[in-house]
């Protein structure tokens, strides 16, 4: 027994010898500590941020968590955050909840991802899809129902259409339901789901009678697999989406403690170089930069601590929060 | 005069009934055919293993280097390592270790060998062993209602112990099923024979008992914390964080963990990404393999047969 | 000799008396802290019991308890939800009894050679590596599925399997849990005593009825045991479902579609973006509790039947 005593004492020394030879001096717990948690989708924005402001900052220690926007806004109004990463916006419990528990937010919007419809690469006879055919094909009514091409528009084919999209826990799902089917949540439910987006590329890629929808970025990475339909006559892309033409392009945001705020110097130091370079750092993850317009509008809310909610973003949506 | 022939003719008489096949060609086709099939259901196993670490080490090895290894995530694929993830990875395997094996252990010598054979026990057997079907994600719901939130303060809340805790908890049944086991196939002569030279339970345990059944204490652990290696909702849920800055400095601190990592450079759209995630999975895979090499030459040592 | 002089500390009778008494208290101590780590388990049952609780009943005053056992469709996290739980429990039960169909023959088997046919050398190396497959992180035999066996079966035996489906979840979920059952009843096996198998050999019988008709009925309780620790493996498995079989809640008998387990809704919507306290949340407790009063009622069940067997061996 004691052997096996011995041997775990020698892996926890390892360990602990481990640590010892990088990493920060610990200033106390929580002092110079961001955490930083929520949607999974915007974690790469985050991660790019705290990365380059890491390097010039070595003693602030950052972490960044994806368990879901709905985790990430419980977390928040617990005071347990100081950002919170939003792949939505805030609903009204949530908001409640922040305002009871005394919290306020500044919400910041800090980079678009496109929708895109993709279909199989052998599909030749699929250019453009409008939101009506759109609608068509996906709202709760066309359950068991709309099952062919030609069941959405007369000059495709009878054939079978398998369809692929996010699973309903998805912001993705939220805001493509929300757009196209005039209802959140408002969707057939017999298609391939999956929460991961790698995931439908491979289904999309795979079946010649496919279609789906995801984020922009994992169709760019993607491309020889898969061909983007044009939304409504414009092509899914950086500058028609930033330009706000495309159709399904939808914000990210990421929400900053107010009080913290003015409390943590290095909390205000990062958000500020976050909301400095973010062009770079939304590239750098793959999704769409804001429109100057947008992104002037970010910064004033942050310069000017604006709390709550806006009621109209500046990509021109209404969504649900405080200032309805 | 035999009982039953195997084809040797019987004096008079005719061929008796028997319970028994009697023909030795039979019984022989059969031994064959058995000895074939264990021998097949073994090799699938090792098969879809083999295919599976293939696959892996394709992707994974080459991408593998120093920098892989003390490396901190990045949003660029080629930067990407694991440093704070393996760290975090090895200190909740450790703590993790100390707390369930003990824990398990303990826990399978009182219900083997202590406690009366009551409605109670019985209540907690049972309970024992329906907690292995448990999903890790409700211990994750588990965790953090109880190590996170409600003792945060000593714990340190989203800390590696917190981690840590949870996962012995998930792991903890089959510990206690694996050693509990391990002790029924002990005969009840070697107890018996410890108590009639007056030796107390203790130290027939002690002497005995543990030492013949800690092989299969053994095998419990290596299962138990190969799954607790490899588990991500729990720590998701607990509070491990995908991406860090720093590594951890002790046991109340913020930390990744392997799975984590790896579960998030696989749903990363860029395909380096997803070689990053094959070297992440040889990473983790070598981990589990020392981890498992210690208590297999531990149970190798102390195994004789009966 | 008196009491008193096997008493008096000073005699050689004295000093053993003493350390008797210290032997009977650390007797009882150590009775109570082992004690202690059995009630562990208790207390996380009543943890889980606790955290799932307050949520399932604040789920349950939204929704009804009829609905929920006998609605046919489940439609959880879209508008206008439909809460038949039926639904989640098919795609559990499916994707298990493929995965026990898979295991439990080869596990045994496997344990049989390893024990009876194979060398000691053989075994030294063979079993850890089996053991190995334990290890391997369920996500990664998740994309296994989706990536490698599903192509594979749809070019061969299966054209019209759909890219998530029950069948790949269900196989590769049964060679994860293969070591468990393996292992498990290996050491069960080996641990027969030896004399029991010459016996036998003794009185002509070949290896492998030795194996099949004395060893292995010999060590039946191990085996049940490693049987039962397999299948709620298999029921309470999270990721190789969640990525292989799909997220489509459909009530289907049909392995070659997909179907979503009770664990993979549980995942689904609490790594994603619902408010925490919401409707839809809130199921997740639900769906939890249902999922442990399942294998509750399993366990009862089948401790009752071990205890039957049990007894008529010994």
């Amino acid at each position: 027994m004691s052997l096996l005593l011995r041997t775990f004492l020698l892996a926890l020394t390892l360990a602990l010898a481990g640590c010892g030879g990088r990493g920060q001096e610990q200033e106390g717990d929580g002092q110079s500590q961001i955490a930083v948690e929520g949607s999974s989708t915007v974690l790469p924005i985050t991660q790019a941020a705290a990365e380059a402001f890491n390097r010039q900052n070595s003693d602030v220690r950052i972490t960044v968590s994806g368990a879901g926007t709905g985790d990430g806004f419980e977390a928040f109004c617990n005071v347990d955050t100081q950002i919170s990463d939003a792949s939505r916006p805030i609903k009204d419990e949530e908001a409640d909840r922040c305002e009871q528990a005394g919290v306020e937010y500044i919400e910041l919007a800090i980079a678009q991802d496109a929708l895109t419809v993709v279909v199989n690469p052998r599909n030749d006879f699929a250019q453009n899809i409008t939101l009506d055919e759109l609608r068509t094909l996906w709202e709760p009514s066309a359950e068991g129902q709309v099952t062919t091409w030609n069941q959405v528009n007369l000059e495709w084919p009878d054939q079978q259409i398998s369809l692929y999209g996010p699973g309903s826990q998805s912001g993705t799902f939220d805001f493509f339901t929300e757009r196209v089917n005039g209802k959140e949540d408002e969707s057939r439910t017999d298609y391939q789901a999956s929460e991961d987006d790698n995931v439908l590329v491979q289904g999309v890629s795979g079946d010649t009678s496919a279609l789906g929808y995801f984020g922009f970025g994992y169709f760019e990475q993607n491309q020889q697999r898969l061909k983007a339909l044009n939304v409504d006559g414009i092509a899914p892309s950086v500058e028609t989406t930033q330009s706000g033409e495309y159709p399904l392009s939808r914000p990210l945001f990421i929400y900053v403690n107010a009080q913290d705020l003015e409390e943590q110097p290095e909390l205000e130091e990062f958000v500020q170089f976050y909301l400095e370079n973010l062009d770079q750092f939304v590239e750098q993850a793959q999704y769409v930069p804001l429109s100057p317009e947008a992104a002037q509008e970010a910064g004033e809310r942050f310069n000017n601590r604006t709390t709550g909610t806006a009621p109209e973003d500046a990509l021109g949506a209404e969504h649900k929060g405080n200032g309805k | 005069m035999t009982r039953s022939g195997t084809g040797i003719a019987q004096k008079g008489g005719p061929e008796q009934e028997s319970v028994f096949k009697t023909s030795t060609a039979v019984r022989y086709a059969l031994d064959l055919v058995f000895t074939i099939l264990v021998f097949v259901a073994t090799m699938i196993g090792l098969v879809v293993l083999a295919v599976l670490l293939i696959d892996i080490a394709r992707d994974g090895v080459p991408r593998l280097s120093w920098e892989f290894l003390t490396g901190f995530p990045s949003i660029s694929p080629e930067r990407s390592g694991v440093y704070p993830a393996l760290l975090g990875s090895l200190w909740l395997l450790v703590i993790t270790a100390i707390v369930s094996v003990p824990l398990g252990v303990g826990a399978a010598l009182y219900l083997q060998e202590y406690a009366p054979d009551t409605w109670l026990t019985r209540l907690i057997e049972v309970n024992v062993s329906n907690l292995a079907g448990v999903p890790s994600i409700i211990y994750g719901l588990l965790g953090l209602g109880i190590f996170v939130n409600l003792l945060g303060p000593i714990t340190g809340g989203q800390s590696i112990v917190s981690g840590a805790l949870t996962l012995a908890l998930l792991i903890l049944p089959v510990v206690i099923i694996a050693t509990r086991e391990a002790l029924r196939a002990i005969p009840d002569s070697v107890r018996e024979g410890g108590f009639a030279l007056g030796a107390t339970r203790w130290e027939v345990i002690r002497g005995h008992l543990l030492p013949m059944a800690l092989p299969g204490a053994l095998t419990g652990t290596i299962l138990a914390l190969s799954r607790a290696i490899g588990e991500t909702a729990p720590l998701i849920v607990v509070g491990a964080a995908t991406y860090i800055t720093f590594v951890p400095e002790g046991p109340l601190s913020a930390y990744s963990a392997l799975p984590i990592a790896i579960y998030d450079f696989v749903s990363r759209p860029q395909e380096a990404f997803q070689i990053a995630a094959a070297a992440g999975i040889v990473v983790l895979m070598v981990v589990l393999l020392l981890t498992n090499s210690v208590a297999i030459w531990l149970r190798n040592k102390y195994q004789r047969r009966g | 000799m008196t009491v008193e002089a096997r008493r008096d500390p000073r005699s050689e009778a004295g000093k053993w008396h003493r350390e008797s008494r210290a032997r009977h208290f650390r007797e009882r101590a150590i009775k109570i802290v082992l004690a202690a780590c059995a009630y562990v388990s208790v207390l996380t049952t009543f943890g889980i019991v606790f955290v799932l609780i307050f949520e399932t009943i604040a789920f349950f005053r939204e929704v009804s308890v009829v609905e929920f056992l006998t609605s046919t469709t489940w439609s959880a996290a879209f508008a206008n939800p439909q809460f038949g739980i039926i639904v989640l429990i098919s795609g559990t039960l499916l994707t298990s009894i493929i995965a026990i169909a898979v295991a439990l023959p080869v596990g045994l088997l496997a344990a049989i050679f390893l024990s009876e046919y194979a060398s000691t050398r053989l075994r030294r190396w063979l079993k850890p590596a089996l053991e190995v497959l334990a290890g391997v992180p369920t996500i990664v035999y998740g994309y296994f599925a989706l990536t490698f066996v599903t192509p594979f079966l749809q070019s061969t035996i299966f054209p019209s399997l759909t890219i998530f489906n029950a069948l790949s979840a269900g196989l590769v979920m049964g060679v994860m849990i293969i070591p468990t059952i393996a292992s498990v009843s290996e050491d069960a096996i080996y641990a027969v005593p030896r004399g029991l198998r010459e016996g036998a050999y003794a009185l002509g019988a070949t290896k492998r009825e030795v194996a099949t008709k004395i060893v292995v009925p010999a060590a039946l309780s191990g085996i049940v045991a490693a049987t039962i620790l397999g299948i709620s493996r298999a029921i309470g498995e999270t990721m190789i479902v969640a990525v292989a079989a799909g997220n489509l809640a459909q009530l289907t008998a049909n392995p070659q579609e997909a179907v979503q387990t009770m664990t993979a809704f549980i995942v689904q919507v609490a790594s994603g973006d619902t408010p925490t306290g919401s409707l839809t949340f809130n199921t997740i407790f639900a769906v939890g509790t249902t999922l442990f009063i399942m294998t509750l009622i399993l366990n009862i069940v089948s401790y009752l039947f071990v205890r039957r067997f049990w007894e008529i061996y010994e």
